[in-house]
Formats: structure tokens, C-alpha cells, sequence
């Protein structure tokens, strides 16, 4: 999973370096992504997992780093799976 | 039986503004411009010698400046753009008779140079950066213009054309930030000259569709921006009059503006809804000026 969403990061993330310079843990914030870059990031891993990321997703924390967004996938489709 | 009056209809009774049949867009009376005017210089007493210069705007700007601003990314409900006929005779007749059949007559209005201004202090940033770098001190600029947006509200407080007064500072970060306390200070006092109930709080900017309330929970979440509320109309939330806004460097980024040492400048700014505040010195001390507490008369006509 975190190389699709490394992938997505590289396209939509806007970053001034290179997406395999950043470790699963590192901030993505402090690595330059803005807000807005977020949102596209956000927008392409719902087209690509087929999900909607819930109210509650939608904030700074879920999108800090490679590793947050994987949490936060696999809590959003692990949810799916049992309803 | 009849509705209760609503403030808006008692400020179209008093002949304070004038209705035009479309919500949002009004005249305003000599005494509602008068208020605004006294307030205008108050604000500006306050800044007046830390200001390297004043400018005023008219309501457009340039659309490639528009773009740039990236306002179209986070707020296309809330735009306008000035269009034109551009069409020859042949169209011209088709024009003339589509609205004399009430049918669409837009298909030759074509999109003009010309953006209605959505924020006061955009068309100061491209002059800035014509400029190139800027001085050590930065720049600290004083400005005012009509605005748009396209919000259609009976809440006389949600006009859809009206004006802010701002104070724009740029410069580094620790110089952006300053002048952002500074004025959450200052407009507390002005609050309080005023005799008006406010509260400070953290605040979004209204970002459009499911992505831009990411964008605004961020916004919330870096206390980028505050607005200084104050209870306005019947029964709805307060409105916020003035707003302490941080962008960091996404202007400086986005223009081109840089600091003496080639980084992209921060930018703040504090801005003033004249016409809300106007409207909130209305509902708290009476529709008449002449009976308003003396305090606020005093600070508003010396």
C-alpha cells in the first residue's frame, strides 16, 4: 500500500524533493506539502481505494506522513469490510 | 398577520440603505457612509505612522492576477468575473431579440480582463512584486476596496458587494506574525472604544465542496486565521467584523514577492468589514447616531 500511496504523492504532493527521499515516518508538512497539495493527494487516494475518507479523516494528522495515511486506509476499509 | 420586522427591514425603513430587489446589493445613505468614513479613520489613526504607504482599489482586478491567487482553487461559488458582449451585428440583433423573448441573451458575453475583487488585498501583491525584492523593513501597506462575493443572503451582514479596509504587512515570518498580535490587540480595543459585544476566536475561510472542509479544519488547525465576532442579526450566529489573517509565505510563493535575501516574503493582514461594522454599531446603539453613547461618539466624530 505505501507504494501506491507514494506514487499518488509523487504526483499530486507537489514536493520540492524527491518521494523516495522520505521515510514512512517522516512529515510530510515539514517536507513541503501544503494544504491544498494535501487535498489533491486526499482526492486521488479515494479514486484509487474507492473509499470516501469520513468527516473525522479530514484533518492535518491523517496526512502527515506515508505511514498516517496507511493507518488511516486501513481503518477506512477495514470499516467497509465489516459493514 | 405580518412578519416581525427584520433588522434588514428596519435599516430599509430608517432610509439607512436602499433596497435593490437583489439581496446583498444595496445603496447606502449619507448618515450609513458617514459612519463608515469616521470608522475608516479611527482605523487608520491606529496605523498611521507604521504605514510605508496607502492605496485604495477599485472593485476588479486583472485576471491573470485572479488566477494567480488561487482563489478559483478554494472559493469558485463565491466568484465573479466581468463579461462583455463580443459580438458583431448579426449577434448584436440576436442579443436584442433574445431578451426581448426573455430567452438566454449571454451566449456572445465573452469573459473580459477584468475579475470583481474577492479580497481587498489581492491587487496589492503583483505591484509588490513588479517591485522585486523588498526593503529590510518590508512593506506595510494601508488599503481599502469594494469586494464581491457571490452569496445572496437576507442577513444584511452578507452583502455581496461591499468593502474592506486592511492593513497588509509583508515581510518575514517574525515580522508577519507581530503585526498579526498587534492588531488582534488593537482591534480589541477599537471593540471596546466602540462599546460593541465582541469575542475572538479561530476561524476558516467558507472553502468550497467535501475538500475544502479539509482545507478548512487545516486552516483551523495552524491558526491561520481569527475574526473578531460580534452578534449582528436576528437569531443567527455573530458575524465576524474584522479578521487577523496569516497566509505564511503562500502569497510571497504564489507572486513572487521575495525578501531581501531572495526567500518568498510572509504575508498577514488585518482586515475590517466596513460595512458590518457599520451594521453592528447600528443594531447595538440605535438606528439614530445622535443618541449613541457618547464613548462611541466621541471616538467616531472627536
Amino acid at each position: 500500500m505505501n507504494d501506491i500511496i507514494r506514487e499518488l504523492l509523487s504526483k499530486h504532493g507537489g514536493l520540492p524533493v524527491a518521494v523516495d527521499q522520505i521515510a514512512d515516518t517522516a512529515d510530510l508538512y515539514d517536507a513541503g506539502l501544503s494544504s491544498f497539495a494535501s487535498v489533491q493527494l486526499m482526492l486521488a487516494l479515494e479514486d484509487e481505494f474507492d473509499i470516501e475518507f469520513p468527516e473525522a479523516y479530514l484533518n492535518r494528522k491523517t496526512f502527515s506522513s506515508i505511514a498516517a495515511i496507511a493507518e488511516a486506509l486501513a481503518d477506512i476499509t477495514k470499516d467497509r469490510q465489516v459493514a | 398577520m405580518s412578519a416581525p420586522a427584520t433588522f434588514l427591514d428596519k435599516l430599509f425603513d430608517q432610509g439607512l440603505l436602499y433596497d435593490s430587489g437583489v439581496d446583498g446589493l444595496y445603496g447606502r445613505s449619507a448618515v450609513f457612509e458617514d459612519v463608515i468614513s469616521r470608522f475608516e479613520q479611527l482605523a487608520l489613526n491606529l496605523g498611521k505612522d507604521e504605514i510605508s504607504e496607502a492605496m485604495v482599489f477599485p472593485p476588479g482586478m486583472p485576471v491573470p492576477d485572479f488566477k494567480t491567487s488561487g482563489y478559483m482553487k478554494n472559493f469558485p461559488q463565491l466568484a465573479g468575473t466581468v463579461h462583455s458582449f463580443c459580438g458583431n451585428d448579426h449577434d448584436h440583433m440576436g442579443l436584442i431579440q433574445c431578451m426581448a423573448a426573455g430567452e438566454d441573451w449571454t451566449a456572445n458575453q465573452k469573459i473580459t480582463d477584468i475579475a470583481l475583487t474577492p479580497a481587498a488585498c489581492y491587487p496589492l501583491y503583483p505591484i509588490l512584486a513588479r517591485r522585486g525584492k523588498l526593503p529590510e523593513e518590508g512593506a506595510y501597506v494601508a488599503l481599502q476596496s469594494y469586494c464581491f462575493r457571490h452569496e445572496p443572503s437576507k442577513e444584511p451582514t452578507r452583502m455581496q458587494m461591499f468593502r474592506q479596509r486592511e492593513y497588509v504587512r509583508v515581510g518575514t515570518q517574525e515580522q508577519t506574525i507581530a503585526f498579526r498580535e498587534t492588531w488582534k490587540q488593537r482591534g480589541v480595543e477599537i471593540m471596546e472604544l466602540l462599546q460593541l459585544p465582541h469575542e475572538v476566536d479561530v476561524a476558516n475561510d467558507p472553502f468550497f465542496g467535501r475538500a475544502g472542509r479539509m482545507m478548512g479544519v487545516s486552516q483551523r488547525e495552524q491558526e491561520l486565521k481569527f475574526e473578531m465576532l460580534v452578534p449582528v442579526n436576528d437569531g443567527a450566529g455573530p458575524t465576524a467584523c474584522m479578521s487577523f489573517n496569516y497566509h505564511m509565505d503562500n502569497f510571497g510563493k504564489a507572486w513572487g514577492i521575495t525578501l531581501a535575501d531572495g526567500t518568498p516574503a510572509h504575508t498577514a493582514c488585518v482586515g475590517f468589514g466596513l460595512e458590518r461594522l457599520a451594521l453592528a454599531l447600528f443594531r447595538h446603539h440605535g438606528l439614530d447616531t445622535a443618541q449613541w453613547p457618547e464613548g462611541v461618539r466621541k471616538a467616531l466624530w472627536g
